[in-house]
């Protein structure tokens, strides 16, 4: 299986499908979107919670006085940007070009690792300004909300950097592809909950909605 | 067998009519409503019960006549006609029962608004309710009284209850008044009651609130305007004189021991952390559970978490005595 | 999926012997294999089903009479909110994910679940999820808030010891294995049915494990955040439930009734599932009205996210909300009655044979109906002011859990025992299980509608004397123990049958299903070919036509096998010590447990697993063998 498979790739042959090529791959997409269902019940639930208890602020600092928009607009670039590296990474995933779909998974790596960082940077000087994870129940909400999105692209950080391992050594196989595809299924999932996020929690919260 | 089964059942059916009819003594029975709000509630239980008692026979009228037409008998060598659906049944099956539940939802959603009102003017009687764990304040603001586990209203009156708890969860049910209202902590919930005849009704915390939940118990008693009248000026109008010399002593541990919690209208006693005690020789219950008797109250005294656990109310190092002294002051506040 | 054999034999990296066989004990705690999956499932729902009754006994002996002193309020309260917990949780859960693990594959002709290894881990940390509650007990300090634990009883505040910790993690860790089950099962039913099986040709139990899958994959996330937030609130001081502090408590209520209405169903549908095959069998009927069955299932799933305030009309959200609320529930009653008249009616006209699961499912149905009504009496929202968190509550949803989940679970466990073990339970202690249980039951339960109406709270231990309330507690208390025989007869009938058992054949109750196409017990591989399907109930269609079994829908040949591993155990031992550790606050422990779940994780993803191959002569189907 395998010989034949890095043959495939040496020809570069568009392999659009791979990853739905074997019954594993398509149970691995199908049980992927599945579980994508699930993560919208969880991110939906941090919402409501968030939108009940953002008003909650007893003597910290308003969502007003806390958010440095600048900044985070860098980080939404970062993120938006890492969503279309992803894409380019699936693409050439398609064209079995394995150096490129490494390369471009490389850059979705490091764009999620700039974002990871300017949002340290973020809760940093938020704590610095007296507004901790227990300081009121909208600190907690907003912690609780962002802390989790910040959690979910770590850990696709960390997925994509393992797969990317994977791929070095073994090509694009018909196994590893749907691993590559439902990874960049979970970045591109990551991405448009940051977008609420952004609009819900900075946006909103700047114009004191 | 099938069919003892089916008698065992409506027997047991029979035994919810019996029920009923009030055939019990039901102190604190849906059934007995003894005000506008339980009434209201009982009537909607009834038209659900009969409604729903209408469907189970003819469900289980058709499960009874198959089971004994449609037994597999010997000499049965073909299998039964496979039979797919019927769509006619099947509407049957669908519009009865959307006709049925319509004529429940027209009461349902009638009282839910009768019950959802805040009555007002100057005939409707408002009081505070605070729970803590385990014990009840009724506070009357346009009266000035405070009063505790007992909340005494005129008969004949709207009354409007706030809901407020200083601690956990709990929940103000008195089955013949009024069904259930939650007090939320952060929360201020409201209701009414109204009591048509004269009576004490039991009321019971109906919210799990922690250990002695089972005994967070208060009356309601209802009295005649001119008695509530009466009721409400003696509150107001206390004077406290220990009516023996061991009542007296019993003052003086009482103001050592007791008044940093507990109040006594009429004195200098203003503790708010346990129940108001003004008045309560006049109570029919110690701690809201107990018979309010000598006895009782002094085994109260030497051991609240033995009657209710995990009760504020310390062990206080009293000896036999001086409890006796502090029972004899608290019998005399009349 | 089978390989073509030159395929295989081209490739010699696949192994094509069978691994050496372990011990048994190694075996299943290995396995991969959804059939003993199953069973480990089956298995820890029992045992918590005992521990739970036991607790069950011990509060009705307090309730025996007011003012007993038989166990203290403290422990009282402790005995309900286990009670409950287990029941849920640790009984009702992996009940159904027990049968759903054992029949559901072969019920749609397939070799195993979408996922054989996350099933595994599934198993596992539900395992050690309900093992992290229950030895809250050994560490001095069982949770006592209840099951649904409202803040702020179940802060720290009020709730200063580690019990509720306990709770919170373990029930975290159970949610998670559910939350990977139902993902299984969802991407198992939608592809890996055999071909020919239609979505319109699955059997009603496998559509209902698909329905509820969905409804754990919404119920569950719900419920992960609380619990989150919950953990917060207790272990690292924030304020989401607390009101002193600005946090709203009535938020944790939500979460949990959004997670816990639906939760009613997912442990219910499956049970209807298990009914429709069961009356179908023994009446030797096609499923009367199996479309709108579906269509029922399906609208009740989608319903039951709809309803959750009705758990809290007395919270005071006001008249419209309630009335809206009111009206969402009463509409589950339709879906909910057409199944009923589709049972019965299944059996009209039918040639009813009363086998103890017949004799189940016919238990079920008048039971199952009073737990509707009384549903439906509590849907109306000023009526319910009276009757909620009153007895007639705990009357109703016992009507709906047992004689909805626990008997239907009974018919299901009798009707496939034989195809799980390859043996026979014995009728006769089979009907006296039953009526036991029958009758121990409405004895226990119907006094308690009562109870609630005379004004008795629920979680009470003690209650009001001389107001009518102890004729009705004494008889339920008297049906508890008649309900603890019947289980002991259960008990006895298992034992019976692994000794003395008849030997099953592939299709003992002349059933219309896939899964008695095969032999009892099932072969590791399942299908030495898969069938092909052309209908409804496919051996029953066969049998029409004079056939014996369904026609294969491929050739013999090698059939691809998953390894076993011990990685999933692995795991969720990890888990465990990061949670007990948590609980204490030792970083360094927590972290070590996290490790080895994340290195475990690391292992398995960089080690592809290559499975193994069962070659045609090594399947006695092949060879004409146990046919």
């Amino acid at each position: 299986m395998e010989s034949q498979q890095t043959l495939v790739n040496a020809t570069d042959r568009m392999q659009l499908g791979i990853e739905t090529s074997t019954l594993e791959g398509r149970n691995k997409v199908l049980g992927f979107w599945v579980f994508l269902g699930g993560e919208c019940a969880l991110f939906a639930s941090l919402f409501a919670i968030y939108l009940t208890l953002h008003g909650q602020t007893l003597h910290g600092p308003t969502a007003k006085e806390l958010f440095n928009l600048p900044l985070i607009g860098l980080a939404t670039l970062f993120l938006l940007t890492s969503s279309l590296t992803g894409v380019l990474g699936i693409n050439a995933m398609h064209r079995g070009n394995r150096r490129s779909l490494l390369r471009w998974l490389g850059v979705t790596v490091l764009l999620g690792l700039a974002f990871l960082a300017v949002q340290v940077i973020e809760f940093i000087t938020y704590a610095h300004e007296g507004f901790g994870f227990s300081t009121s129940p909208f600190s907690c909400a907003f912690y609780a909300l962002v802390g989790f999105h910040g959690g979910h692209v770590a850990f696709g950080v960390m997925w994509i950097s393992t797969l990317m391992l994977q791929l070095k050594k073994e090509g694009i196989t018909a196994r590893k592809a749907p691993k590559v595809f439902i990874a960049s299924l979970y970045w591109h999932f990551v991405d448009v909950v940051w977008v609420f996020i952004f609009t819900v929690v900075y946006l909103m919260g700047i114009m004191g909605v | 067998m099938r069919l003892k089964n089916r008698i065992g059942l409506l027997l047991l059916m029979i035994m919810l009519l019996f029920g009923l009819t009030g055939c019990q003594r039901a102190e604190m029975s849906v059934f007995d409503p003894a005000g506008p709000v339980a009434k209201m509630q009982l009537s909607i239980i009834m038209i659900s019960i009969y409604i729903m008692s209408g469907i189970f026979v003819v469900a289980m009228g058709i499960l009874v006549y198959v089971l004994i037409r449609y037994r597999s008998r010997r000499g049965q060598n073909q299998p039964p006609k496979q039979v797919e659906g019927s769509w006619v049944l099947e509407l049957i099956w669908i519009v009865i029962p959307i006709i049925l539940l319509g004529i429940l939802v027209v009461p349902t959603v009638t009282s839910a608004f009768v019950l959802d009102e805040k009555p007002a003017g100057p005939n409707v009687l408002n009081v505070k309710v605070k729970a803590s764990q385990f014990w009840w304040q009724f506070e009357y603001p346009d009266l000035g009284i405070v009063t505790a586990q007992e909340l005494h209203i005129p008969t004949g009156t709207k009354v409007n209850l706030q809901l407020e708890t200083t601690d956990v969860m709990h929940s103000f049910w008195v089955p013949r008044l009024a069904g259930k209202t939650d007090l939320i902590p952060g929360r201020t919930n409201t209701m009414w009651i109204q009591a048509d005849q004269p009576g004490q009704f039991q009321g019971k915390c109906a919210e799990y609130c922690g250990a002695s939940h089972g005994v967070m118990d208060f009356l309601v008693v209802a009295e005649e305007p001119q008695q509530f009248q009466a009721w409400v000026n003696k509150m107001k109008n206390q004077q406290v004189k220990p009516a023996s010399e061991l009542a007296a002593e019993g003052e003086k541990l009482f103001a050592q021991n007791c008044a940093s919690c507990h109040a006594v209208a009429g004195t200098n006693y203003k503790g708010t952390l346990g129940p108001d005690l003004t008045g309560f020789a006049e109570r029919s219950k110690v701690a809201g559970v107990l018979e309010n008797n000598e006895e009782n109250l002094r085994k109260w005294i030497a051991d609240p978490a033995a009657i209710k656990p995990d009760s504020k109310m310390p062990r206080l190092p009293l000896n036999e005595k001086q409890i006796s002294a502090v029972t004899a002051f608290l019998r005399s506040l009349k | 999926m089978a390989k073509p054999l030159e395929e295989v034999m081209r490739h010699p990296v696949h192994t094509v012997v069978t691994p050496e066989k372990r011990f048994w004990l190694l075996d299943y705690l290995s396995t991969v294999d959804h059939k003993k999956i199953g069973q480990m499932y089956v298995l820890v729902g029992v045992f918590y089903l005992i521990v739970g009754g036991l607790q069950a006994l011990l509060m009705r002996v307090q309730l025996f009479s007011p003012d007993n002193h038989f166990v203290s309020y403290q422990l009282f309260n402790q005995l309900f909110t286990m009670h409950g917990t287990n029941m849920i949780f640790f009984a009702a859960m992996p009940l159904i994910f027990g049968l759903m693990n054992l029949i559901v594959p072969l019920q749609i002709g397939a070799r195993d679940v979408a996922f054989p290894f996350m099933n595994a881990v599934s198993l596992w940390f539900t395992f050690v999820g309900a093992l992290l509650v229950n030895i809250s007990w050994f560490f001095g300090d069982a949770p006592s808030a209840g099951w649904f634990a409202y803040a702020p009883i179940g802060l720290n505040q009020f709730s200063p010891g580690h019990g509720m910790d306990f709770f919170i993690i373990g029930l975290q860790i159970a949610g998670f294995g559910s939350l990977m089950g139902a993902i299984n099962f969802i991407a198992t039913i939608l592809n890996m049915r055999a071909p020919g099986m239609t979505l319109l040709r699955m059997p009603l139990f496998t559509w209902t494990s698909l329905v509820a899958s969905g409804l754990i994959l919404f119920a569950f996330p719900p419920l992960t955040v609380g619990l989150f937030l919950y953990m917060f609130d207790r272990l690292f001081g924030s304020h989401f439930f607390d009101a002193a502090m600005g946090g709203n408590p009535v938020l944790w209520a939500h979460l949990f009734w959004i997670f816990g209405h639906p939760e009613v169903y997912i442990v219910v549908l499956p049970a209807f599932g298990m009914i429709s095959e069961v009356v179908a069998t023994f009446s030797r009927k096609r499923l009367f009205g199996y479309t709108s069955m579906v269509f029922a299932t399906v609208l009740i799933g989608f319903i039951g996210f709809m309803v959750w305030i009705h758990h809290m009309f007395t919270v005071g959200f006001g008249a419209m909300a309630n009335s809206i609320f009111a009206i969402a529930t009463m509409l589950i009653g339709i879906p909910t009655g057409i199944k009923v008249f589709n049972w019965l009616f299944t059996m009209w006209g039918g040639q009813i044979r009363f086998k103890t699961p017949m004799m189940f499912a016919l238990g079920f149905l008048p039971t199952f109906v009073l737990g509707g009504i009384t549903g439906v009496m509590l849907s109306a929202a000023p009526a319910d002011y009276q009757y909620h968190d009153s007895y007639f509550v705990v009357a109703h949803f016992h009507y709906v859990l047992i004689g909805g989940v626990l008997f239907g679970f009974f018919a299901g466990l009798y009707y496939w025992f034989p195809k799980v073990t390859g043996r026979l339970m014995h009728e006769g202690l089979g009907h006296l299980n039953f009526w036991f249980m029958f009758i121990g039951f409405h004895l226990t339960f119907f006094p308690m509608h009562l109870a609630g109406l005379y004004g008795m709270p629920r979680r009470v231990p003690t209650y009001n004397a001389g107001v009518g309330l102890e004729i009705w507690n004494q008889l339920s208390t008297i049906g508890a123990f008649v309900m603890a025989v019947s289980i002991v007869l259960f008990a006895v009938n298992v034992a019976y049958a692994f000794i003395r058992g008849k030997k099953a054949g592939n299709d003992p109750w002349d059933a219309r299903t896939l899964e008695w196409t095969i032999p009892s017990p099932v072969p590791e591989y399942n299908f030495a070919q898969r069938p092909l399907v052309r209908g409804l109930d496919p051996l029953w269609m066969a049998k029409e036509e004079g056939k014996a079994t369904v026609p294969p829908a491929e050739p013999l040949g090698p059939i691809h096998m998953p390894s076993n591993s011990y990685l999933p155990l692995v795991m969720a031992v990890g888990l465990f010590i990061a949670g007990l550790a948590v609980i204490y606050h030792r970083l360094f422990f927590t972290v070590l447990g996290l490790e080895i779940l994340a290195l475990a994780m690391l292992y398995h993803s960089l080690n592809d697993d290559e499975g193994y191959h069962v070659l045609p002569e090594e399947q006695p189907l092949a060879k004409g063998e146990g046919a």
